[in-house]
């Protein structure tokens, strides 16, 4: 495994160009793209002003830079480094701006989700969809890129539009039986979209493209309810967690449940294997001191850490919500499958530092993952089954079905890894910091063995 | 009684007061004693002899004997009757007053004996009496423990009830309270639902009126800056929205849900056709079970053999439906499953006699090899305890020692002490222990010199022997050539080897004191033959030796020898028994050792 050296970023704002050839990163008001596998600089553009978010068009040839304070989008050309675009949403405020799939066209919301404003580059044209819904995800793009869905609400209720996101039109236009329409995801198909409702009901519906409900799905009653909703990419399995910390996984077929994974203080599946990060202070020896000269200072403050596979049955560290504040911190807040859809990683929100590894084939617990320190970021290998994770210290964490294994980031000033994404060949990876980036190398012959 | 007093009025006071006395006398006593207090000066004055003397006089001597006999057939003696042996004369006939006296007699025993069982009686029913009266007092203590427990339990029940009543109307109270409470909820929530529709609905205007102002402004702000435009990613032109456009897009989400839906039914259509076959060969398993199980048990059971031929059709239904399969899904696939349902259920059957069987033969196996194994296994565990009893006592003794030992490590005067005890008994033990040793010692001092007597006596007898082969030998040398009878005869006494009893015969009668030699020599040579065998050297040697002091008189010196050896053994009868239960060989050691000790 290799570490590619330190460079500078702001806000986070660093992602891989979709064909994984640039590494496009924001630096207070300027962007800078840069090759990926040389890391030299191509492209540096300067913004208007401090970027707040940054995008990819889907065919890697525009950057979209948004700056919500500003209500401010600047777009860049990657080819033609003199061609501008500039969008100004005015005094009408921005909160939110996306490309849509096709890469032609910019969705911007406005502040107060008066309105979505999509701008067309290909004709300047401006047309507004009006009513969207301020919620957790109110618009998605069917993974095709054909189509857009958007939760809006008129009238005190819940209604879904489906577009046709070649031309905007309006496809679809239906009423959900939801009490306060949480979120939509649209099935990897993009043939079914499921809809759940706010956490004070537990409901989640799925309707076909056509608009029609093909199964609903409630779990309990009078409980805050549903949490997360993540479908696999095979669209073969929905998987639903729930303030009740547990996970419930429905079929494509008949739309009912076919597994329920509890999230438990104690471990006593005999089949899991529970690992657990230990931290210890390391004296340092004479040959770290020869071999790694330049990341001494780091290592010198910083402990080493590596994973024990604990006897059953494991204690997990539960912290007690307070029952008295909004959006109590329990239940299972995030879900992840890998990219084979074989396994499921999970994180329950009163036990921050473990992350869970289902097996779906055999549709149990497979392993777990128990961190020194709160998990702040889990993703997949885009094409093995291998999880990557951070928890906001200089390590970086990787599980895979054949072990656990922590390693340390050799940077200096204690590189903090706040956040991390994958290449989308999965053979590095891009880890961020406060404000820096560090990208990590993956050993594909160790990989291959 | 009463009765008769009034036709006797005429009669003295005096009598009447005997009479009266008299028909008291076989009363109790107390009666008597009651009658004699009643009747203070009688009693005073008079005896009862007296009194009874009173009674008849000469006098009135009929009027007694009628009065008797009145009192007589009172009491239902009727039959005899006392009459005077002469009208007016004093003396009575004899014997109707005996009988009389006796039959009173008989009476009055009656009564005593009936009046000791009244009293036997009345003493028990007293005793019972006197029980029943305490078991009385016990029945009324215990009721009025029982009935003070009752109304202390009366006293807790109200206590309860009363509890209850409280603990109902705080129900009741809490119930109250909980609807209350629910209805406020629900009232909430209908007001908050209300609010917040209200809030929805004001905020819903208020960004009506802010798109509207934003509208009517012409924010000039609002605006794209494109140098130049772009071309469609997918490289077309775009169109004008028309309602072929739209009607395209219709075509297009249904094209692409068809086609969703194609796949996933060909996905069905794959694991159905799986599922069918993998249903195909369970029949197909199955019926194969079913004809093997069959097989065997057709010919002693007819309905197994009409099952058999059920089952047959049957599959040749399957194999039918089994071709037909494709044509007509419906038909094929209600025939498979009913087949198969029938095939299992016969399976089902089946497996569930198996099942019983093997219950029954378990049970049977079980009840057979129970018996001898829990008898063994107790036996065993019984041998175990001991074993472990055993092994806890071992422990006990050790640890005690243990204890002992290290005891005195801990208390040095009773250390001391126990430390004199032991080794006062441990002097006493060395010294007996000393004592056998000693004894042991000089037995093994007496052995050895035994021994060493014994080797000496070997190493003479030895030398002994070395001579007498030399003169042997010297002998036969001599005898070789110049006296050729002489050794014949010699040679004739070795073929007699075996039957040397002639020889000492003939010998006891030429030589007196050889015959106790020779009589031991028979009497150990005839119970071991088997060593004839063994010493043939020694019995020829013997022989050579007896022959050439018989034979030849140039030996006097060994012959001498031998005759005071028999000497020594005609004197010492024991010595020669010991020698005799030697070998052959050790008769002349001992004798020749003999001689040299003496």
């Amino acid at each position: 495994m290799n570490f590619s050296e330190v460079f500078k970023q702001s806000n986070q704002l660093c992602k891989v160009s979709p064909d994984g050839k640039y590494l496009a990163t924001c630096v207070q008001y300027r962007l800078v793209v840069r090759d990926m596998s040389t890391l030299q600089i191509l492209q540096l553009y300067t913004c208007l002003d401090q970027i707040s978010h940054m995008e990819w068009s889907s065919d890697s040839l525009y950057i979209l830079c948004a700056m919500y304070k500003r209500g401010l989008i600047q777009v860049w050309s990657l080819e033609q480094p003199d061609w501008h675009c500039k969008i100004d949403e005015g005094s009408i405020g921005l909160v939110s701006s996306r490309w849509s799939p096709d890469g032609r066209h910019i969705l911007n919301t406005t502040e107060f989700h008066l309105r979505i404003t999509v701008w067309s580059l290909c004709t300047k044209a401006v047309s507004y969809i009006k009513y969207p819904k301020a919620c957790q995800k109110g618009l998605d793009f069917s993974r095709d890129g054909c189509y857009m869905a958007l939760a809006e609400r008129r009238d005190c209720k819940d209604y879904i539009s489906v577009f046709v996101c070649d031309d905007w039109h309006l496809l679809r236009h239906f009423e959900t039986e939801t009490q306060d329409l949480a979120g939509l995801e649209w099935s990897p198909n993009g043939c079914v979209l499921a809809v759940w409702d706010s956490c004070l009901e537990y409901k989640v519906l799925l309707y076909s493209l056509d608009g029609r409900l093909l199964s609903t799905f409630s779990a309990y009653e009078w409980s805050l309810g549903v949490k997360s909703v993540t479908w696999s990419p095979s669209s073969q399995f929905l998987a639903i967690g729930s303030y009740d910390e547990k996970v419930r996984i429905l079929n494509h077929i008949t739309w009912k449940k076919i597994a329920q994974f509890e999230h438990l203080g104690t471990i006593n599946n005999t089949k899991a294997v529970v690992y657990k990060e230990v931290e210890r202070k390391t004296a340092v020896c004479s040959d770290d001191l020869s071999l790694h000269n330049i990341t001494i200072g780091s290592t010198l403050f910083n402990t080493q850490s590596k994973y024990e596979i604990c006897p059953l049955p494991v204690q997990i560290p539960v912290v007690k919500p307070d029952p008295d504040r909004a959006n109590p911190k329990i239940g299972v807040s995030f879900m992840a499958f890998s990219s084979d859809s074989h396994y499921l990683a999970t994180r329950n929100d009163n036990m921050a530092s473990v992350v869970w590894v289902w097996d779906m084939q055999k549709m149990s617990l497979e392993a777990v993952l128990e961190q020194t320190s709160t998990v702040r970021c889990v993703q997949w290998d885009p094409r093995r089954p291998r999880l990557a994770l951070c928890t906001a210290n200089s390590k970086l964490y990787l599980w895979s079905p054949a072990g656990c294994v922590s390693v340390q980031v050799p940077s200096e000033g204690g590189f903090q890894v706040l956040s991390l994404n994958w290449h989308c060949s999965g053979d590095s990876l891009i880890l961020l910091g406060k404000e820096q980036l560090c990208l990590c190398y993956m050993d594909t012959d160790q990989e291959d063995k | 009684m009463g009765e008769w007093w009034t036709p006797v009025p005429t009669e003295t006071s005096m009598g009447n007061y005997d009479i009266s006395s008299i028909s008291h006398v076989t009363m109790s006593p107390s009666r008597q004693n009651n009658v004699l207090s009643m009747y203070p000066s009688v009693a005073l004055s008079k005896s009862s002899y007296s009194v009874i003397s009173a009674f008849c006089t000469e006098d009135n001597i009929t009027q007694c004997i009628s009065y008797i006999n009145q009192e007589l057939a009172s009491l239902g003696l009727s039959s005899t009757c006392i009459e005077a042996s002469s009208p007016g004369g004093a003396s009575l006939n004899t014997v109707p007053a005996l009988n009389a006296m006796y039959e009173l007699l008989q009476i009055h025993r009656r009564n005593m004996c009936t009046l000791e069982a009244l009293e036997k009686e009345q003493l028990k029913k007293s005793s019972s009496l006197e029980h029943m009266q305490m078991s009385n007092s016990r029945l009324k203590d215990q009721l009025e423990l029982s009935i003070r427990e009752k109304s202390g339990l009366h006293e807790t029940e109200r206590q309860l009830q009363l509890k209850i009543k409280t603990l109902q109307n705080c129900l009741k109270t809490e119930k109250d309270e909980v609807q209350k409470l629910q209805s406020i909820i629900s009232s909430r929530a209908s007001q908050y639902n209300h609010d917040a529709k209200r809030k929805e609905r004001e905020a819903a205007k208020l960004k009506e009126r802010l798109g509207q102002l934003l509208v009517d402004r012409k924010d000039k702000k609002l605006a794209i800056d494109v140098l130049n435009c772009l071309g469609r990613s997918d490289g077309k032109r775009s169109h004008w929205k028309t309602a072929k456009t739209t009607s395209s897009h219709e075509g297009e989400m249904y094209k692409s849900l068809l086609s969703d839906y194609e796949a996933s039914q060909k996905a069905l259509m794959v694991e159905n056709a799986e599922l069918k076959k993998v249903l195909q060969q369970m029949k197909k398993e199955i019926m194969h079970i079913l004809s093997t199980r069959q097989s065997p048990i057709k010919g002693a059971d007819a309905d197994d053999s009409h099952e058999q031929a059920d089952s047959d059709g049957e599959e040749k239904a399957g194999d039918c439906s089994r071709e037909t399969l494709d044509q007509s899904c419906e038909h094929a696939k209600e025939q498979l499953t009913n087949s198969i349902r029938q095939q299992w259920r016969k399976l089902r059957s089946h497996m569930e006699k198996l099942d019983s069987q093997a219950s029954q033969m378990q049970n049977h196996l079980d009840s057979n090899k129970e018996v001898i194994p829990r008898e063994a296994h107790e036996d065993e565990m019984e041998r175990m305890r001991c074993e472990v009893q055993q092994c806890k006592e071992f422990i006990h003794a050790q640890q005690q020692l243990l204890q002992q030992q290290l005891n005195p490590s801990f208390d040095d005067e009773t250390a001391a002490l126990l430390n004199d005890c032991y080794t006062l008994e441990e002097k006493e033990r060395l010294k007996e222990e000393w004592r056998l040793f000693e004894e042991q010692k000089r037995n093994f001092e007496r052995e050895r010199k035994n021994f060493t007597e014994a080797a000496i006596r070997l190493g003479r007898e030895k030398k002994a022997f070395e001579e007498d082969r030399a003169s042997w030998l010297k002998n036969q040398f001599l005898n070789m050539t110049p006296f050729t009878d002489r050794r014949r005869c010699s040679s004739s006494d070795g073929h007699s080897a075996l039957s040397i009893k002639s020889e000492p015969e003939t010998r006891m009668s030429s030589t007196k004191s050889r015959v106790a030699k020779s009589s031991t020599y028979a009497t150990f040579s005839t119970p071991k033959p088997a060593q004839n065998a063994f010493v043939p050297s020694t019995a020829e040697l013997y022989r050579t030796l007896r022959l050439i002091p018989d034979s030849s008189s140039s030996r006097p010196s060994n012959r001498g020898r031998w005759q005071e050896s028999s000497a020594i053994e005609d004197g010492d009868a024991l010595k020669s028994k010991h020698r005799a239960r030697c070998g052959d060989l050790s008769i002349f050691s001992l004798g020749e050792d003999e001689n040299s000790l003496s």
